[in-house]
This record gives structure tokens, sequence and C-alpha cells, in this order.
């Protein structure tokens, strides 16, 4: 084998997607139940779930996610009457499944050099990364249309529709803010990217601020969270998981936690550096350079999600018309004034006009 | 007195909310703000530094004791007079005001000639009260009153609502319900 080339083979494959899936995933999703309960309850001035303890120690209610999950698993999984047996199963494994694929195709860290080999630690290196990962986004909507309309409840073919709308129009957005920047990268590929921004020394972000805050947003409704979260709407308007109970409702909830998690990692590579530090070259620094790329990475990303709770917890639901206006008459011409703008420079720097970044 | 009306500035829709951004930064600015402040705070009580503020406002209720208003209506007491006999002259007028029904009186001759009547026993169910203060406003010698200040007043079955005189009055200590396995 070329030494030069990446490391294929299919142990260290599976053991990075166990890793980017379970490690990272459902890690921080279950951490997120507990982010979201704290950070809610440290910034309106109460303590939060502080009650679920083993043999009397509750480290800061840590062990409340713990608590959830066996709550849900020992839960009674109801079907109503009238709902398509087999859809109402397979909604939630769509919406969930098409979370936790994204999570494989993020680049966790670049090539480095160990014992004489090269490994890739993006666990599925793709040409075609950041479509994939947004096309298997778009796809969790069948699982959420399929909820609503197999649990055989008007209220939750409502929320589908609703969750359908909203999906539809953001999706457009998340492509196209993102349109701009990957022509200036001149790549599809997230390690291509990343690799960009480490060779020409800047983030995404200070090339393309217009981008980054359009893509927060439009990811922000792609994940239905607050303030855009009324496929579900909790507390007053039910959603589409109105009929879910156990386990097949938690799964709806950790979808959410899992898009958060796929939409901070694309914000991560491809606007604040992927797994690159300023002033450090982690491809030449062997196993420690791998572990900082890794810890580089996730930290990003945890730093945006936590970005992404505050948000959640500071602003106020928008009205459905609302919405669809910010996605169709807002987001959308401004990525795209956004991208014409980038085509044009890239033209002129192309012919030599100026010389940035 | 003359009505003083003071008035309110509608806010106007300028450019900086209809923009939006800048109003999401304001409020972003304000949760951070709370948020890293009682951070601090509870830390700060974490390792015992004195002198801040405490981080929640949340009253740990079962370990700490309830906060109650000067004029919270709580649980009833029964008044005595000076020379310790209870003032209730049973006249029946809290039993009869009462929407609930809860409160049963048997009535017996006084000793003392002035107040004609006395109550034997002076029931009420818990249970069953909804805590209007009827009997409190009813009740024409203040032998009744509804703030003993506890709030705590559940029980195993039903029949451990019901507070007879001695326990009203304060004589005997109301003895805690048991769950009927313990029996």
């Amino acid at each position: 084998m070329n030494p030069a080339l990446p490391m294929n083979d299919i142990l260290f494959t599976t053991a990075k997607i166990l890793f980017a899936v379970l490690g990272v995933g459902l890690n921080i999703a279950g951490l997120l139940g507990w982010v979201e309960r704290k950070q809610s309850a440290v910034l309106q001035d109460r303590i939060g779930a502080n009650r679920a303890a083993i043999f009397g120690i509750n480290i800061l209610g840590l062990f409340h996610p713990i608590a959830d999950a066996i709550k849900m698993l020992t839960k009674e999984d109801f079907i109503p009457k009238g709902a398509t047996k087999w859809l109402h199963g397979l909604a939630p494994m769509i919406s969930l499944g098409c979370g936790m694929f994204c999570l494989a195709a993020l680049p966790y860290g670049g090539v480095i050099q160990y014992a004489g080999k090269a490994w890739d630690l993006q666990p599925i290196a793709l040409p075609m990364g950041v479509p994939l990962v947004l096309a298997t986004l778009a796809f969790g909507v069948h699982g959420i249309v399929m909820a609503g309309y197999a649990s055989g409840s008007n209220y939750g073919l409502l929320g589908a529709l609703r969750g359908a709308a909203q999906m539809i129009a953001y999706e457009v957005c998340l492509a196209s803010s993102l349109a701009g920047i990957l022509f200036i990268y001149g790549t599809l590929d997230f390690s291509q990217a990343v690799l960009w921004q480490a060779n020409h020394g800047i983030w995404g972000i200070f090339v393309q601020p217009l981008a980054f805050i359009l893509f927060l947003t439009a990811g922000t409704a792609v994940t239905k969270r607050s303030p855009f979260d009324l496929p579900e709407g909790e507390s007053e308007i039910v959603g589409y998981h109105v009929e879910y109970s156990g386990m097949k409702f938690g799964m709806f909830l950790m979808t959410d936690f899992f898009e958060s998690i796929v939409i901070c990692g694309v914000i991560t590579a491809l606007f604040l550096g992927g797994w690159t530090i300023p002033g450090l070259d982690l491809r030449a620094m062997g196993l420690l350079g791998g572990a900082l790329m890794l810890g580089s990475f996730v930290g990003k990303m945890m730093l945006l999600l936590f970005l992404l709770m505050q948000i959640r917890w500071t602003l106020p639901r928008f009205r459905f018309d609302q919405l669809l206006d910010l996605g169709w008459k807002n987001i959308l011409p401004l990525s795209l004034i956004n991208l014409l703008a980038t085509v044009w420079i890239v033209y002129f720097k192309s012919l030599g006009a100026f010389r940035w970044p | 007195m003359a009505i003083t009306v003071k008035p309110v500035v509608r806010p106007q829709r300028t450019f900086a909310t209809e923009v939006y951004l800048i109003e999401v930064w304001k409020g972003l600015a304000l949760t951070f703000r709370h948020l890293f402040v009682n951070l601090f705070r509870h830390t700060m009580t974490l390792f015992g530094v004195k002198g801040f503020l405490p981080g929640a406002v949340t009253i740990q209720y079962p370990e700490d004791p309830a906060v109650l208003g000067k004029r919270a209506r709580t649980r009833h007491r029964l008044l005595k007079r000076d020379d310790g006999a209870p003032r209730c002259t049973a006249c029946l007028l809290c039993e009869t005001i009462c929407p609930a029904k809860c409160i049963r009186i048997t009535a017996e001759n006084a000793p003392d000639v002035t107040v004609e009547k006395r109550a034997k026993t002076f029931d009420i169910d818990l249970g069953m009260c909804v805590f209007c203060g009827y009997c409190v406003e009813a009740c024409p010698v203040d032998a009744i009153h509804m703030d003993a200040n506890e709030v705590e007043l559940s029980s195993f079955n039903r029949k451990d609502m019901i507070w007879n005189m001695p326990e009203l009055l304060g004589d005997v200590k109301k003895q805690p319900s048991q769950p009927d396995f313990k029996r």
C-alpha cells in the first residue's frame, strides 16, 4: 500500500463512524438535554433539575438525562387505533437515522502521520460531503411527514404539514447560503474546505460573514428548535409527534439534538476553520495532533451549541407567516445576492484586480 | 382625588427593530449577562465565598421551609379566652355558612352562665374544607382563625384529615398520619 495515501481499512473506518455517532453524537445529545435544562435555569435565575441522584450524589443534576432515558425506555409504547403501524414505527427511525448519518460525514480531523502510515480522521471522506449532509438533513423531513400522516391524528398531520413547509423553505436557504463560500473554496469536500482555511490562514466566517449569519438562522430553523419550533410547539401547539410516546418520542427529541450537532459541525467545518488551531500545524504532530484536532473540532462545535441554546432561550417563537417570510423573502434573496457578489469578486480576483485573502 | 394620567409612548417600529438582528443581539446580551452573573454567584457560593447575592431565587422547598405571606390563610385554629376556656359559644354560624359543610359542632350547656352554650365537639374535615375563610368572617366571638401557618396537611386516609377540638385548640398535638400497612 502506498504509505502516502490515508489508511482505508474497514476496521478503522468502522471505529471512526462509531466514534462519530456513538462517541460524539449520543454523548453530546445526552449532554444537551442537561445543558438545555441547566442553562435555561441559570439564565432565568433558577436552579434547574437537581434531584436525580445515585447513592445520594447528584453532580449538578447530571444524572437527569440517564433518568430520562430509563423513563422513556420503560414507558408504554402507545400506537393509536387509526395509525398505520409500520409507518408509525418507521418514522422516528428515519428521522434519527438521517441525523446520525450526517454526523459520520463531518471532518473531525485531517490526515495525520502515525506509525509510518497516514490516517484520515474523517469517518466518511467523500468528495461530495457538503451536498450529502444537506441532502440527508433534507431527507429527515420524510420522517416528520410520515409521523404526522401515519399516526392517524389531525393534529399530528397539521404539525407535519407545518414541518414540511418549514423544512422545504429553509433547506433551500441552507444550500443557497452555503453556495457562496463553497464557490470560494472551490470544493464540495469538507476536508478540502478545512484545508483551504488552514492554508490561507483565515476562517470562513471572516471571508463570508453574511453567509455565516444566514446559515446559522436557516440551520436553527432546520433543526426545528425554538424560535422556529412550530412543527413541534411543545408547550401549546402540539406537533407531528403528538401520538408518540416512550422511546419513539425520545427518538424525535434526540433527532433535534442530532440535527443541532450536525448544523454546528457544518458551521465549524466551513466557517470556523474546522479542526485547525491558529498558529499550530496539527498535521505534523502525529497522535497528539490528532487528539488536538478532535478536541478543537468538538470544542468549537460545543461552543456553537451553547450559542444556539442561548438563542433558543432568548427569542420568542415566530408566527408561521413570519417564519415563511423570513425564509423565502429575506434569507433566500440575501443569500442569492451574497452568491452573486461572491461570483463577481472571484471573477475580478481571477483577472488580477486584487489579492485577498 | 384627581386622576393623573401618564401618557405612555408606544414603541414605534424603526429600521433597527425591523432588521431584527439588533434586537436579537440586545436580547442575547441580556440573557448572557444573567447567565454569567448567575454562574459567577453560583461558583462563589460553591466555594464558600461570602458577600455575593444568591445565583437563584429558588427555594428548595421540602428541605428549606416554605415562606408564607404575613396574611396567608392557612389551617384553622380555635382561640381561648383569658381563663383558658374555648371562646366558641357553639352558635353554629360557622357550620351554617360553611359552603363545603366541613364543620361539625355538637353543643352542650356551659357552666359559665354568661355564654349559655359551649362546644362539646368541634370537628373540621380539612379534606373537604375549601379554605374560603367564611367561618372566620362569620364568628361573632372571634373564636376561629385561619392563621396556624401550617400548610402541610396531607394524610394517608380521609379519617386523618379530620381535626377535633383539642387539636384545633393546640392542647393536643395532631398525630402524624400513618399509611395503612404500618397500622
